[in-house]
């Protein structure tokens, strides 16, 4: 059975049954959603259970043919590194669905975005074929640009295009590199192909690399964010109703780092290991950085964005290490931030619903009058500061002994990561839940209903599981990770022999092809 | 001898007024007399090259033109008329809302 | 039996878990039943365990139960399994046996309290954790058990979060904890790295079969990171100004907590590793030097503070440092004796503070107490023993444990180490029987209000007190010099280390063996000093205390204000990050410096788009004359080019 595809198209069939439907019965129409989304869950599971943890092939392969004289397929399918990621957004989206009952206004259009979202999403992290994987890549960002630009705060026409053309001007660089892969790959073997795997066994130059790399890498650093191109985020999150917030946090920052594990590193190894040095300072700076700077913010939102952008410098360093605890960490973390952050801004978005305010001097005291809550939000907070035993802790810790292993010196600058992610978080946390109530309109605060609880026991059980079991995690990936490393450790030998050989490095107009235009 | 050389003189010697006249006239009405003589110098040419070539080609493309020609007419004159209803003048100086 | 040590953690676990969800909505002698049970179960099952081990030859006194897998990745694995061996035993004792005491005690305590569930969640949390902490076989393992108890001491200290006081004290004690903690971490991957395994049993025998040499600039390092941790967890100079603070929890917490177990953490990893420390003679200066100063410093903040609570804070700290004191000196054993008595007399005296405390309505300062001994006299007696224990009386149980760490460090240290540790035995003396002075004797200076209240505490309090005065009173015999069971029964952990050695052999050389006769008689000599003082300045001239704090009044603004040392934190560190993240971070560098930049380019963008547009200028003549340009540019192009 054909998973991939059905998970991935679900969604936009679900989209043309409530086109149908009348726009005045919004009721309907979020059920219909949530349905679609769940049934779409429930799809996704059997890829985790059948998942061949010995081999790192990719699994559920489909490839047909899509536009034949160009060479493109339609090629998906999934390896450990994948898997996650996929149930990371299935898992995510019903959340999101369930979290947007609010939404009044417009909610036909908002539930065709939000699934249309969810096929972009599922299809970047499936996507086999270099073309494909840039079709899904733009899909995606048009629902987010109007789930922002439509449904967001005061700012969100600003937000919203300054993330649009953020992430597009990453993507543009990413694009002409996929380009010239295209035709050096047809250099080397005759073929017109956007296949990944083709592309995978390419041997390129140093010089070739380091710009492929480059591009690929401006656009995905954009997309984590990683420090300094991260200042799209606060805003994005500050304006983006809490679902946004949420699909943002949990799986659209992932294809950033998703990004660099599945292309940057095994296409460009050698340029990789060049640029460790750098994306690690970067990582290292966006860990105290974003942890400082969210620390000062006053707008709970903001202060989750910023946090944001530490715990992705934590994944970013993980994968630049180079080494399997490295990147199982990294993509371990990838989930946990996932599952974490988002569950962060389900939570702000619960508080922002009844108070309509994101500003922590608004709040205070609120354990009172919401114990349920302040439990939830309290065990979020933990796996957010990784705690040992919740989920944080496992992949932070596994990235800080990858880098241990690698470079001593990053991980001790970066552990101290740990030290500032427990100021700000409690610091947060006490102010906005601890003290005496100051403020009358928190007297009257109404806990958590049944529908929050049903939207944040789910993440509960996976904060634990991961914290608790991580080896369900952690085996499957092993095969793949391995296999990553394997790949990039040889092909950067290659490469560097060859280099070796003639030292004069290849100049950089080499990868334009050299057919003639004629007139 | 006239030559083919000498129509398509003439047929360049009309465009370029036409093509004066189109840039440096204020009357949308005489700009669309000199578009109308550009069309024409076009229209020499083809018939000239019609009858050299000995091809009837060019002679069919001169309907084609006259017909479009037309038709250009028709709108263009509406639309001039139009904006003189509307701004009453023909000056296209003035009509320079799509600016900017 | 030994098989069953899986169920000591799963006893408070369950309970945890039961009152953490359910207890809301159960009464609260349930509530309290269901927490004292499963810590009780666990407390026998602990006892079950502790036979099962003496039953085995003191060389195979190992037990390992490994429960499931729980990080692995590549060579880097973590597994939950539990070490039982005598050290981890005597721990689980400690921790159930005092727990649970302190557990009846809180059904009275907090009885009045609306947090009563919550309350007992997270207390038996707690207790899960510490023990998972002490059984824990490996590194890792221990680092959770290490920051779960400092997450349940987050969320006892900020228990009343009402209070800003409590909730601020709450998250300094985490966040520096968590400074410690960064430490550990470091420590525990440096350890992965040099040994390529976190496992306890493989690193410490790999470090104690030569494998490194002594002083080998690694173990220097990993063992200074670890004790980093340790100064974190157990309060020690820089890392012990949340522990006063701490005092916002309920009592009994303080008793439990950040007296009796979490605290002593840092001594026992100490002790657990204490292959690598031996390894490491620059460490163990380091542990040393920073114990015995801790030792008096925190010994002469006592001193002077009004707040019972606060003393024996103070004195937790002093107390701490003896025991790193002894540890640092190679004197394992004589820790890890100190750290049990300790937990014995501490968890008793914060318990009889709490009983205090309760009987006059929640008040704290001592200057407002005096005279209690009559109304409260089961408090009262309890107390006394417990201040003679701590003050080193014999034979109570401080004497014992106190005599030994002092004698371990003339012997094994130098006289700056004994010296060090004798003036803090006097400090120790004179200010714990001030307090025993100022709170139980002389005139009653109680206000109206709680004067009316004034009652003794139900029994359910007072039966812990007694047993644990019980405990203070005959706990030092377990290490009787000579004939030291505890000795005997640490030996296979701690190997040839820490081995406190019988008097008359007593490391032979220019030492008699009169050396350990005389030194209990000094110490004693050392705490009746102290006592004696406290007497004369609290009981017989009450006016003395006053004069000398005019008199000497630099000093005592000094001691009062802690040396200053929150103050000059919140200067160095807290103030400074706070104002450079705040005016330099976020809003020059990210707001005006990067965002700016951004939007910089975006405005070029526009402002080229401006230039460009005039070439829109509405007149289709320009537009006819562009297009005429082109054409002629195409047909030159086409004419003339190549």
């Amino acid at each position: 059975m054909p998973i991939l595809t059905l998970i991935t198209f679900l969604p936009i069939i679900g989209v043309f049954f409530i086109l149908s439907m009348d726009s005045r019965r919004s009721e309907l129409i979020r059920v219909t959603t949530l349905l679609v989304s769940v049934v779409v869950f429930f799809i996704s599971l059997p890829l985790y259970v059948t998942f061949d943890a010995h081999t790192y092939e990719m699994q559920f392969v489909e490839k047909l043919q899509w536009i034949p004289s160009f060479g493109i397929h339609y090629h998906v399918g999934i390896d450990g590194i994948s898997l996650f990621l996929i149930l990371l957004t299935t898992f995510i989206t019903p959340i999101s669905i369930l979290a947007s009952w609010h939404i009044t206004r417009n909610v036909k259009e908002y539930m065709v975005a939000m699934l249309v979202l969810e096929t972009g999403m599922i299809g970047v992290f499936i996507s086999l074929d270099l073309f494909l994987f840039y079709v899904f890549w733009e899909l995606m960002l048009i629902p987010m640009y109007l789930l922002i630009g439509i449904w967001g705060g005061p700012r969100r026409i600003y937000a919203a295009v300054k993330f649009f053309i953020y992430t597009m001007a990453g993507s543009v660089f990413m694009l002409l590199a996929i380009i010239a892969l295209y035709f050096l790959n047809h250099r080397t073997t005759g073929e017109y192909t956007f296949n990944l795997l083709e592309f995978y066994r390419l041997d390129l130059s140093f010089a070739v690399q380091f710009w492929l790399f480059l591009a690929f890498a401006f656009a995905f650093a954009i997309k984590v964010p990683m420090f300094p191109f991260h200042t799209w985020l606060p805003d994005a999150h500050v304006e983006a109703p809490t679902a946004g917030s949420v699909i943002l946090a949990g799986v659209l920052l992932k294809m950033g780092t998703y990004g660099f594990v599945r292309f940057c590193l095994p296409l460009f190894p050698e340029a990789s290991h060049a640029f460790i040095p750098v994306i690690s300072w970067m990582a290292i700076v966006g860990i105290i950085y974003g942890a400082l700077v969210s620390m000062v913010q006053d707008d709970l939102k903001k202060l989750v964005a910023y946090s944001s952008v530490s715990h992705l410098g934590f994944v970013m360093l993980g994968i630049f290490a180079f080494n399997i605890q490295g990147i199982e960490g990294g993509i371990t973390q990838m989930i946990n931030h996932g599952l974490s952050t988002g569950a962060l801004f389900l939570v702000v978005g619960m508080l922002y619903e009844r108070r309509h305010t994101r500003m922590i001097a608004d709040f205070g005291g609120l354990t009172k009058q919401m114990p349920v809550f302040a439990t939830f939000f309290l065990i979020v907070t933990l796996s957010s500061i990784g705690l040992p035993g919740l989920n944080g802790f496992v992949g932070e810790f596994l990235i800080l002994v990858g880098t241990f292993k690698s470079r001593i010196l990053y991980a001790s600058i970066a552990t101290s990561g740990i030290i500032l992610a427990a100021v700000y978080m409690l610091w947060m946390f006490q102010r906005v839940m601890f003290h005496e109530i100051t403020h009358e309109e928190n007297k009257t605060l109404q806990d958590i209903n049944k529908r929050e609880f049903a939207i944040l026991i789910p993440i509960m059980l996976l904060i634990f599981w991961i914290g608790i079991y991580p080896s369900s995690f952690l085996r499957k990936m092993d095969a793949s990770v391995n296999h990553l490393l394997k790949q990039i450790g040889e092909k950067a030998n290659i490469v560097s022999n060859v280099q070796k050989q003639n030292n004069n490095i290849t100049p950089l107009i080499d990868i334009v092809p050299e057919t003639k235009t004629e007139w | 001898m006239i030559t083919i050389t000498h129509y398509l003189i003439l047929s360049a010697i009309l465009f370029t007024l036409g093509v004066v006249g189109v840039l440096i006239r204020r009357n949308a009405i005489i700009i669309f007399m000199c578009i109308e003589l550009m069309l024409n110098a076009v229209n020499l040419s083809f018939v000239a090259f019609a009858h050299y070539l000995n091809s009837m080609q060019g002679q069919l493309f001169v309907f084609f033109t006259m017909t479009v020609a037309a038709a250009e007419a028709a709108v263009g004159l509406a639309i001039i008329v139009a904006v003189f209803r509307n701004k009453e003048t023909v000056n296209i100086d003035d009509i320079n809302i799509m600016k900017w | 039996m030994l098989n069953l040590v899986a169920l000591i953690l799963l006893f408070p676990l369950i309970g945890a878990a039961f009152n953490g969800t359910i207890g809301k909505r159960l009464r609260k002698e349930n509530v309290g039943y269901i927490a004292c049970g499963a810590i009780g179960l666990s407390f026998f099952v602990s006892l079950l365990v502790f036979c099962g081990l003496l039953l085995l030859p003191p060389e195979e006194r190992l037990f390992e139960k490994q429960l499931f897998c729980w990080i692995e990745s590549g060579s880097f694995k973590s597994v939950v399994g539990l070490q039982v061996d005598p050290l981890s035993t005597l721990m689980i004792l400690v921790v159930t046996g005092v727990g649970f005491l302190i557990h009846i005690y809180s059904i009275g305590y907090m009885h009045h309290d609306k947090g009563y569930h919550r309350y007992f969640c997270y207390l038996n949390l707690f207790t899960f954790s510490m023990l998972l902490l002490v059984l824990s076989n490996n590194f890792l393992l221990m680092f959770i058990g290490w920051e779960a108890v400092g997450l349940c001491s987050y969320l006892l200290i900020g228990f009343w979060f009402e209070k800003k006081s409590a909730s601020n004290a709450a998250k300094k004690a985490f966040v520096v904890n968590r400074v410690g903690d960064f430490g550990f971490a470091l420590g525990i991957m440096l350890i992965f790295l040099t040994f390529h395994t976190i496992d306890f049993t493989e690193v410490l025998s790999a470090a104690s079969h030569g494998n490194f040499e002594a002083g080998s600039f690694t173990i220097t390092i990993i063992t200074l990171l670890l004790f980093m941790g340790a100064t974190g967890k157990s309060a020690q100079i820089p890392l012990y100004t949340w522990l006063p603070d701490a005092m916002e929890g309920p009592t009994p917490v303080s008793a439990l907590i950040h007296a009796a177990t979490m605290v002593t953490a840092g001594v026992y990893m100490i002790v657990r590793c204490n292959a690598l420390y031996m390894l490491s003679p620059f460490t163990m200066i380091v542990v040393a030097g920073i114990g015995a100063v801790t030792a008096l410093f925190a010994a002469s903040i006592g001193l002077v503070q009004n707040d019972i609570k606060r003393v024996l804070a103070y004195s937790t700290i002093s107390q701490l440092g003896y025991m790193f004191l002894a540890c640092g000196v190679g004197a394992f054993t004589a820790g890890v004796f100190h750290l049990m008595t300790h937990a014995f007399f501490k968890a008793l005296l914060f318990l009889g503070s709490g009983s205090v405390i309760h009987a006059l309505s929640g008040e704290q300062d001592m200057r407002k107490m005096g005279g209690l001994r009559h109304h409260i006299p089961t408090t009262y007696k309890t107390f006394l023993v417990g201040t003679v224990a701590i003050a080193g009386i014999p034979p109570f149980a401080g004497f014992f444990s106190k005599d030994e760490i002092l004698l371990e460090s003339l012997v094994r240290g130098n006289f700056i180490y004994w010296s060090i540790g004798a003036l803090a035995a006097f400090f120790t003396a004179f200010y714990m029987f001030r307090l025993l002075f100022m709170t139980f004797h002389g005139e009653s200076r109680l206000d109206h209000h709680a004067a009316e209240h004034l009652h003794e505490s139900p029994r359910n309090m007072t039966l812990p007190l007694t047993v644990l005065a019980g405990l203070s009173f005959f706990g030092g015999f377990l290490g009787i010099p000579g004939a030291s069971a505890i000795n005997h029964f640490l030996s296979p952990v701690l190997g040839g280390h820490g081995h406190t050695e019988i008097p008359g052999a007593a490391s032979g050389g220019h030492h008699g063996a009169w050396l350990p006769y005389l030194m209990m008689v000094v110490s004693t000599a050392i705490a009746l000093g102290g006592i004696f003082l406290a007497y004369h300045m609290y009981i017989k001239k009450p006016a003395l205390p006053k004069k000398l704090a005019e008199r000497f009044s630099l000093i005592y603004k000094l001691l009062l204000n802690k040396y200053y040392v929150d103050e000059i934190y919140d200067a160095l560190f807290v103030h400074p990050t706070k104002k450079i993240s705040a005016q330099i971070l976020w809003k020059l560098v990210d707001v005006k410096m990067i965002d700016g930049s951004v939007n910089g380019i975006a405005r070029l963008v526009r402002g080229f788009g401006n230039v460009l547009r005039l070439l829109q200028t509405g007149y289709i003549r320009n537009y006819a004359f562009y297009i005429v340009l082109g054409c002629i540019f195409i047909i030159v192009f086409a004419v003339f080019g190549k």
